[in-house]
């Protein structure tokens, strides 16, 4: 079913969404992808905070191309979630809410995202035109050396996703393929 | 009769053929992204494909690039032998060329300087270069800035001869699955067959680059290119991977001779972007 979702979430509206879900993203959200999630990692490595409050937050995997002058941002379409797996776990314990990706996640992510109740979105991959239009400010807030690698604030307005894992562990892809 | 080319030339044309592969599809992978959408039967499949429309109209009128992965750019230079490059340095020209176009087009810059310490070069340098040596007076250029969520799920097998056709059609399908949604399906598939591992490897790269709408003109390859395709298209994966007929577009085999040992089978995967553009100087 279709759905709109204000982010950050809430415990009730995760619990509420199901593999296979329509959802449509309004508010604010973080991207982050490799180099980010190696910094993030070795900050709670050494007790250091990290660059935002992940809890209750949706982290989306995506590094944009640089924006045209008048521009938000440039295009914007997810990366492959996977590569992220090492350091999902981590950060869904610390209350982070909502992962936005594409491609399948491994075991320890799918246990991390039923034990703390979260959720986890694709975006359609190679679209990354159409969704910088749903993108309505891009913000760097951390790790600005690291270019498209740096961490963005994002206001997004209708961002379309669909419901891969649910927090009941459904999972739509093993559905699709066996 | 030497021919003489300013390096310039190449620059500028690369430059251009960057910018221009990362906005506009080329005719063939338009027109079966086109045919995709009337051939997907189901519903989400079908809606996932034509968003995918919208999303090129999008990239094309308002110059925001197709795909925010913009690539590495995998460059083939075609040189014939009586072509006699002056006024710099060829590799230089090239990579300039790549420069140039990613900074003045607005590509991201993926590229990092070495594969463990991971720093960007913020310029997209340097390009992956294939030289070949033909004859005649012309340069061929062929330009293909690869996305890699699709380049990480390539593969290559060293099969045994006795495996034989069903065996690469084996290999083929396992790396297809095993892509699944990573790959940004609908996917184009090329395959190298034959040669030693890096020319099998380097054939399937120049299965991509090659026109989609047409196939081998081996017959078994031709065939081979049809079958495979076909059951690729029963895996059900679908666009996006979220179920569906249109898991591939296309695929494109190339082959080569090979050692009596050996039957060296390569997987390079493309996803439906499968940016390529060739320019003659």
């Amino acid at each position: 079913m279709d759905r709109q979702l204000k982010s950050p979430l809430s415990e009730k509206d995760v619990m509420d969404l199901r593999a296979g879900d329509y959802v449509y993203i309004t508010g604010i959200i973080y991207t982050a992808r490799d180099a980010a999630h190696k910094r993030m990692f070795e900050a709670l490595e050494n007790g250091e905070e990290l660059p935002f409050d992940v809890k209750n937050n949706i982290i989306y995997y995506m590094g944009p191309s640089p924006e045209r002058e008048g521009k938000v941002i440039g295009s914007a379409g997810p990366t492959t979630s996977s590569r992220m797996d090492k350091y999902t776990p981590s950060l869904l314990d610390l209350g982070l809410k909502g992962m936005i990706g594409k491609g399948k996640r491994n075991d320890s992510v799918k246990d991390a995202v039923v034990r703390n109740g979260a959720v986890y979105f694709a975006a359609v991959g190679g679209a990354g035109a159409l969704l910088s239009k749903k993108i309505i400010k891009s913000t760097v807030i951390a790790y600005d050396d690291l270019g498209t690698e740096a961490i963005r604030e994002l206001e997004v307005k209708e961002f379309p996703v669909i419901v891969v894992m649910d927090s009941l562990g459904n999972n739509l892809y093993e559905n699709v393929v066996g | 009769m030497i021919r003489e080319i300013n390096v310039n030339e190449v620059t500028e044309c690369i430059k251009e053929m960057c910018i221009e592969a990362n906005h506009f599809l080329s005719n063939d992978m338009d027109l079966k992204m086109r045919e995709a959408v009337k051939e997907e039967e189901s519903i989400v499949g079908k809606q996932i494909l034509n968003q995918l429309q919208d999303n090129l109209k999008i990239a094309g009128e308002e110059m925001i690039p197709i795909c925010q992965d913009t690539g590495m750019a995998v460059i083939f230079m075609e040189i014939g032998q009586n072509v006699h490059f002056i006024e710099g340095d060829l590799n230089e020209a090239i990579n300039e060329g790549v420069r140039l176009g990613y900074q003045q087009g607005y590509l991201r810059k993926s590229v990092v300087k070495d594969p463990i310490e991971r720093e960007n070069t913020k310029d997209n340098t340097p390009a992956i270069i294939h030289y070949e040596i033909v004859s005649g007076d012309k340069v061929k250029i062929t330009v293909e800035p690869k996305g890699f969520g699709s380049e990480n799920m390539s593969r290559i097998f060293m099969l045994k001869p006795s495996d034989g056709i069903e065996g690469v059609k084996a290999a083929v399908i396992t790396a297809v699955k095993d892509a699944g949604p990573n790959a940004c399906p609908p996917m184009v598939i090329g395959v190298g067959i034959g040669g030693t591992f890096e020319k099998c490897a380097l054939l399937a790269k120049k299965a991509l680059v090659k026109d989609i709408t047409k196939h081998s003109d081996i017959a078994y390859v031709k065939q081979l290119e049809i079958d495979l395709l076909r059951e690729i298209n029963q895996l059900g994966i679908g666009p996006g991977g979220l179920g569906g007929k249109m898991t591939a577009l296309a695929v494109n085999v190339e082959t080569y001779p090979t050692h009596i040992a050996g039957l060296p089978v390569a997987v390079n995967i493309c996803c439906h972007v499968n940016r390529h553009i060739v320019k003659h100087i």
